[in-house]
C-alpha cells in the first residue's frame, strides 16, 4: 500500500499505518518516512513533560480543544497527539492509559490522538517519538503535542524533540532543592503549576520562581556526546542578552479548564520569540543533528557488530564478565579485530 | 507469523460502571508482551472505532455488563468495517447470556470471556487471531 499518498492526502487509515510501520521500524515505514520528510518543517512541537499524576494527559486536552476553539481573533489549527507511557521492562507490554483523560476529543476530525510505549528508551519519549512527530508533521498538523512519560529528573530528551517544553508541576510534589537540581526545570520553555486548586500552591510556585530567578539570565549549554556546548545565539552580547526566554510560570486546573487560554498564549507567544530571535532555526538544527547523530550510532553500531567475526563478541563479554578484562579493554579488543 | 508488538484497545462501551473486569484483562495482556491502549468508560461504539482507526490496533476488547451487548457489538464491527478496518480482531468479556454467544461469533466475534476465564485463554486466542489476520 502507497501510505505516503495516502498521509499526503489526509487518509486517516494510512496514517494510522504509516505511523505503525514507522515505529516499527520496518522497510516500509522507513522508506515512507524518506519520502515524507521533504514534507516536513511546518508544525509546532510542544513537548509536555512532568512527574506522573501531575495532570499532563488532562493538559493536553485542554490544549488540544482550546487550539480547536481558540479565543477570538485566533484561528482553529489541526492537533495531533502523541502520548508515550513505558514499556515494562520484564514483559515487554504497555497499558497506554493517556486517551482516558481525552475524551472530549473523540468525533473531532481535526484532532489526531496516538498511543505510543518507550519500548526500552529511557529519555522519557519512545526511540520513534520523533519520526512519528515527523508523519504528523507531513499529513499537515499544525500543532503535534508531545506528552512524555511521567518524567523526573533526567527524562529530558523532549527538549530535543519539541521546539517549545512545558514542564508540568503540581502542588505537593518536593521542596526548594527540588526545583534547583538540574534536569526537567532547566528544559521548561514554559512552567505550568497545574492542579492550583490544591491548598500548597503558593510554596510550589515560590520554589520555581526563586529557582529561575537564580537561573537567569543565562545562556543555554547543550551537552551533546557528553561534551557541552555553548549555544551561541548572537555575536552581540546585547542582542544575546535580549534572546534569552524568561519562562513563565503560570496556574491551571486542568480538569476545570482554567488556565488554559493563558497556557495557550504562552505557548504562542515562545514560538514567537523564536521566530524572532533565530531561536527556531537554532532549534531545529540542533533537533535534527541529533537525530542525526542517533542515526548514525544505531547504524554505525549495527554495521560494526555485523562486520565482527562470530563469537569474537561473546568472547570479550565473557572476559568482562570474569573480571580478566575491563570493559574498556573489551572495547579495545574489538575495535582492533575489526581494523 | 508477526514479530512486531499486538496492540489491543480495551474499551468499555455503554453505561455500566464496572470496569474492574477490563482492566483485570488489560493487565494481564500487558503482563502477555502487549500493548494495550485503554480508554476507559463510558465510550460510544463511534469512539472506540475512532481509538482503534488512530491507534492502527490488531484487536478490540469489549467489556460489557450492561445487557447492551446485542446493540453495541454488532455497531462497533460495523464502524470497524466502514473504516476499512475489517482485520481487527475483536472479543468480549463480562456477562453475556448462553443464546447470544452463537450469533455474536457469528458475526465475527472471536472469542467471549466471562468470570472466570483463564488469562491464558484469551491471550492465546487473539494471538492467533491476530496472527491468522496478518497472514
Amino acid at each position: 500500500m502507497d501510505f505516503v499518498q495516502g498521509v499526503l492526502a489526509g487518509d486517516k487509515l494510512a496514517l494510522a499505518r504509516a505511523l505503525t510501520q514507522v515505529e516499527n521500524g520496518t522497510p516500509e515505514g522507513r522508506s515512507a518516512l524518506s519520502s515524507l520528510f521533504a514534507h516536513t518543517g511546518k508544525a509546532h512541537l510542544v513537548g509536555i513533560t512532568g512527574a506522573s499524576g501531575t495532570g499532563k494527559s488532562s493538559l493536553v486536552n485542554q490544549l488540544a480543544r482550546y487550539y480547536r476553539n481558540p479565543d477570538p481573533g485566533g484561528s482553529p489549527c489541526r492537533v495531533a497527539v502523541v502520548a508515550v507511557d513505558p514499556t515494562s521492562p520484564f514483559t515487554g507490554g504497555a497499558i497506554l492509559g493517556d486517551r482516558i483523560r481525552m475524551r472530549d476529543l473523540a468525533g473531532d476530525p481535526g484532532v489526531f490522538i496516538r498511543s505510543m510505549a518507550t519500548r526500552g528508551s529511557l529519555g522519557g519519549i519512545a526511540a520513534t517519538t520523533a519520526a512519528l512527530a515527523q508523519v504528523l508533521d507531513a499529513a499537515g498538523f499544525e500543532l503535534i503535542l508531545i506528552e512524555t512519560v511521567g518524567a523526573g529528573q533526567s527524562e529530558v530528551d523532549i527538549a530535543r524533540l519539541a521546539h517549545t517544553t512545558v514542564v508540568v508541576e503540581a502542588p505537593g510534589f518536593g521542596d526548594d532543592i527540588q526545583a534547583i537540581k538540574a534536569g526537567i526545570l532547566e528544559i521548561a520553555d514554559v512552567i505550568v503549576v497545574n492542579k492550583a486548586d490544591l491548598p500548597g500552591v503558593e510554596n510550589t510556585e515560590r520554589a520555581l520562581r526563586s529557582s529561575l530567578d537564580l537561573a537567569h539570565p543565562a545562556p543555554r549549554r547543550n551537552l551533546h556526546h557528553g561534551r557541552v556546548e555553548l549555544v551561541h545565539m548572537s555575536d552581540d552580547p546585547a542582542a544575546e542578552s535580549a534572546s534569552i526566554w524568561a519562562p513563565p510560570i503560570l496556574r491551571t486546573v486542568a480538569i476545570e479548564g482554567k488556565g488554559i487560554s493563558e497556557l495557550a498564549k504562552a505557548i504562542d507567544s515562545h514560538r514567537a520569540h523564536l521566530h524572532e530571535t533565530g531561536g527556531w532555526e537554532q532549534r531545529e538544527r540542533w533537533r535534527l543533528q541529533s537525530e542525526l547523530d542517533l542515526l548514525l550510532t544505531d547504524c554505525l553500531v549495527a554495521g560494526f557488530r555485523s562486520r565482527l567475526p562470530s563469537g569474537i563478541y561473546e568472547q570479550a563479554l565473557a572476559g568482562v564478565l570474569e573480571r580478566r578484562i575491563s570493559p574498556l579493554q573489551a572495547v579495545e579488543q574489538l575495535m582492533d579485530r575489526t581494523g | 507469523m508477526i514479530d512486531r508488538k499486538i496492540r489491543v484497545l480495551i474499551a468499555k462501551p455503554g453505561l455500566d460502571g464496572h470496569d474492574r473486569g477490563a482492566k483485570v484483562v488489560a493487565r494481564a495482556l500487558r503482563d502477555a508482551g502487549m500493548e494495550v491502549i485503554y480508554t476507559g468508560l463510558r465510550q460510544t461504539p463511534e469512539m472506540i472505532a475512532e481509538a482503534a482507526l488512530q491507534e492502527d490496533v490488531d484487536a478490540v476488547g469489549l467489556s460489557i455488563l450492561s445487557g447492551a451487548h446485542m446493540a453495541l457489538v454488532p455497531r462497533v464491527l460495523e464502524l470497524l468495517k466502514a473504516n476499512g478496518q475489517e482485520r481487527v480482531r475483536v472479543f468480549l468479556g463480562g456477562i453475556v447470556p448462553d443464546e447470544d454467544v452463537p450469533i455474536l461469533l457469528e458475526l465475527g466475534v472471536i472469542g467471549i470471556y466471562g468470570p472466570g476465564t483463564l488469562s491464558d485463554t484469551y491471550i492465546n486466542d487473539i494471538r492467533k487471531a491476530v496472527q491468522a489476520a496478518a497472514a
